[in-house]
C-alpha cells in the first residue's frame, strides 16, 4: 500500500512538472497560435539567472521572482526582434524560427554558464512528509510546485475566459485583420502573449531545477513530454494540459514502478 | 462625414485606385457600386486602414484620418464591417459583441440587450460559437459588433454576398431604420447594385479604380445606359 501510494505520488509530482511546461505551451498557442520550441532553452536561461543570483548569497524568493521577470522581458524582446518580421507570412516560419531561437539559447547558456552540472536549491524540504510513523513520498517542495501548477491554471483559465484583455488576446490569435477593425491592439496582445507564456515557462523551469542538478540540458527530457501533456490536453486548454501533464506523470510512473 | 480626396491605392505594380474623389453625407447612405475588380473593397480597406494609401487624403469629420492605423478608427467613430462576415469564429456571439464595444471602453448589459433587439435570432444562441452560426446570422453579428463601438459612420463591404434576397432586404431595411432614426451615416459597398441603388440615398459608380458617375441614387438607378455599362442591371 506504501508503495502504491509512493508511486501514485511520484506520478502526481511529475505530472505537475509536465503540465507547468505544457501550460506555457497552450498559453502561447491560445494567444499567437504557434508552437514555441524555444521555450525551454528560455526556460533553463531564467533558471540560471536564478541559480546564479541564490550562489551569490541573494534570497531564493528574490531569485525566483527575478528569474520570472526575466523571462518576461525575454518572452516580450523575443516576440518583437525575432518573430513580429515574419508576422503575417505562413505560420511555419515562426515555427522554425523558434526552432533556431532553440539552439541559440541552449548554446549561450552553455557559452554562458558552462556545462557543468550544479545543485539547484529546493524551494522548501526535501523530506518525505509523515502522516503519523510513517513517511511517505512526497515533500513541501512538491507540494509548492503543485500548488503553484493549479494556481498557475486557474489564473489562466481565469484570464482567457473572464476578462477583457483575455477575450482581447484571443480574438488576435483567431483573426488579425477582425480584431484590428475591432480596435484590438493586435501587436501588443501578441507581444503580451509571448510575454505571459515566457513567466509561465520560466516558472517550469525553476520548478523543474528546485532540489535538483541543473546544466544547460536539464530541460530536454522534459520538453518532450511537456508537448505530449499539452497535445493530449487539445492544446487550448489549460485544464486539458494539466489533465494531459497528470495522466503522462502517472502512466510513467506505474509503468518503471 | 467622410470625404475623400484624390486617393491613391495598389499593390505593388498594380494601381487598384486612381485618384478617387468622394464625400458620404451625415445621416445618408452611400453607395458604392461597380464590377469585380472595380477597387470596392481596396477603397474601404484603405479608408479604414488596413491597406496604404499611396497620396491622397480621408478626412472624418473634419480630421485627417489617412494614416491612421486601423485599430485607432473604432475610438474615432469609424466601423468597418469586412467583406465574408469578419467575425472572431472561435469567440461566442456573446464574446464577440462584448468585444466590439470595447473600443468604446467598458460594455454595458444595455448595449449589448439593445443589439440583441434588433437581431432576435441571435438573442436565442448567446453562448454558442459564431462558427456555428449561419450566413445569415453571422452577417447579422457582424453589424451588430459594429454598431457595439456605437460608430458615426458604418463602412460595409458587400453585406448581401452569398446572402438569400429576403435576408439581404431585412438587413439593408434595418439598415434604413438605423440612419433615420438615430443619425448613422453608412458608407456601403456592394455589386448588387439594384438592392444596394433602392435603400442608398447616393450612389458613386468605380470602374477600374475611377469613379465613373456620381449622383443620387434614384438618377442612377433611371440611367439605363450607366446600368448596362457597369452595374449590371
Amino acid at each position: 500500500m506504501l508503495q502504491f501510494t509512493n508511486t501514485a505520488l511520484a506520478g502526481l509530482v511529475l505530472g505537475m512538472i509536465f503540465a507547468a511546461f505544457a501550460l506555457a505551451l497552450v498559453l502561447i498557442w491560445r494567444s499567437t497560435r504557434i508552437l514555441n520550441f524555444a521555450q525551454a532553452p528560455m526556460a533553463v536561461l531564467t533558471t540560471y539567472i536564478a541559480l546564479v543570483m541564490i550562489e551569490d548569497g541573494q534570497s531564493y524568493w528574490l531569485a525566483f521572482v527575478v528569474a520570472l521577470l526575466c523571462g518576461l522581458v525575454l518572452g516580450a524582446v523575443v516576440e518583437r526582434v525575432v518573430i513580429r518580421p515574419v508576422e503575417g507570412k505562413p505560420d511555419i516560419n515562426a515555427v522554425i524560427l523558434t526552432l533556431g531561437l532553440f539552439i541559440v539559447f541552449k548554446s549561450a547558456a552553455e557559452v554562458i554558464f558552462g556545462t557543468k552540472l550544479r545543485t539547484y536549491p529546493p524551494s522548501f524540504g526535501v523530506r518525505g512528509v509523515s502522516i503519523g510513523d510513517t513517511t511517505i513520498g512526497i515533500t513541501t517542495s512538491d507540494f509548492f510546485t503543485i500548488g503553484a501548477v493549479l494556481a498557475t491554471m486557474a489564473v489562466l483559465v481565469a484570464l482567457f475566459r473572464f476578462t477583457d484583455l483575455g477575450l482581447k488576446m484571443r480574438a488576435a490569435a483567431n483573426n488579425q485583420e477582425v480584431a484590428k477593425l475591432l480596435g484590438v491592439k493586435v501587436g501588443a496582445m501578441l507581444t503580451l502573449g509571448w510575454a505571459l507564456a515566457a513567466v509561465v515557462g520560466s516558472l517550469s523551469g525553476l520548478l523543474i531545477a528546485s532540489g535538483g542538478l541543473v546544466q544547460p540540458s536539464y530541460m530536454d527530457s522534459i520538453v518532450v513530454f511537456g508537448f505530449i501533456a499539452a497535445v493530449i490536453g487539445g492544446l487550448e486548454s489549460p485544464v486539458g494540459a494539466v489533465v494531459g501533464g497528470l495522466l503522462l506523470g502517472f502512466s510513467l510512473s506505474f509503468v518503471s514502478g | 462625414m467622410l470625404k475623400i480626396t484624390d486617393l491613391t491605392a495598389g499593390y505593388g505594380p498594380v494601381t487598384a485606385l486612381r485618384g478617387v474623389s468622394l464625400t458620404a453625407e451625415e445621416g445618408r447612405i452611400t453607395a458604392v457600386l461597380g464590377a469585380n475588380g472595380a477597387g470596392k473593397t481596396t477603397l474601404l480597406r484603405t479608408i479604414s486602414g488596413l491597406h496604404r494609401a499611396e497620396s491622397g487624403t480621408v478626412e472624418l469629420a473634419g480630421q485627417t484620418i489617412t494614416r491612421v492605423p486601423a485599430d485607432k478608427m473604432p475610438a474615432l467613430g469609424m466601423s468597418h464591417v469586412p467583406e465574408g462576415r469578419g467575425v472572431i469564429t472561435e469567440l461566442t456571439i456573446d464574446e464577440n459583441l462584448r468585444l466590439g464595444g470595447l473600443a468604446r471602453g467598458r460594455v454595458k448589459a444595455e448595449e449589448l440587450n439593445r443589439i440583441y433587439s434588433l437581431f432576435p435570432p441571435l438573442d436565442e444562441r448567446r453562448g454558442v460559437p459564431a462558427a456555428t452560426l449561419s450566413g445569415g446570422e453571422r452577417q447579422m453579428l457582424v453589424i451588430g459588433l459594429a454598431l457595439m463601438a456605437r460608430p458615426t459612420l458604418l463602412l460595409l463591404d458587400e453585406p448581401s454576398l452569398g446572402l438569400a434576397p429576403r435576408i439581404v432586404t431585412q438587413i439593408f431595411e434595418l439598415l434604413r431604420g438605423l440612419v433615420n432614426d438615430e443619425g448613422l451615416s453608412v458608407l456601403l459597398v456592394e455589386q448588387n447594385a439594384r438592392s444596394a441603388l433602392s435603400v442608398a440615398d447616393h450612389g458613386v459608380v468605380l470602374n477600374l479604380g475611377q469613379v465613373v458617375a456620381d449622383d443620387s441614387a434614384a438618377t442612377l438607378a433611371a440611367d439605363d445606359q450607366l446600368r448596362h455599362a457597369y452595374l449590371g442591371f
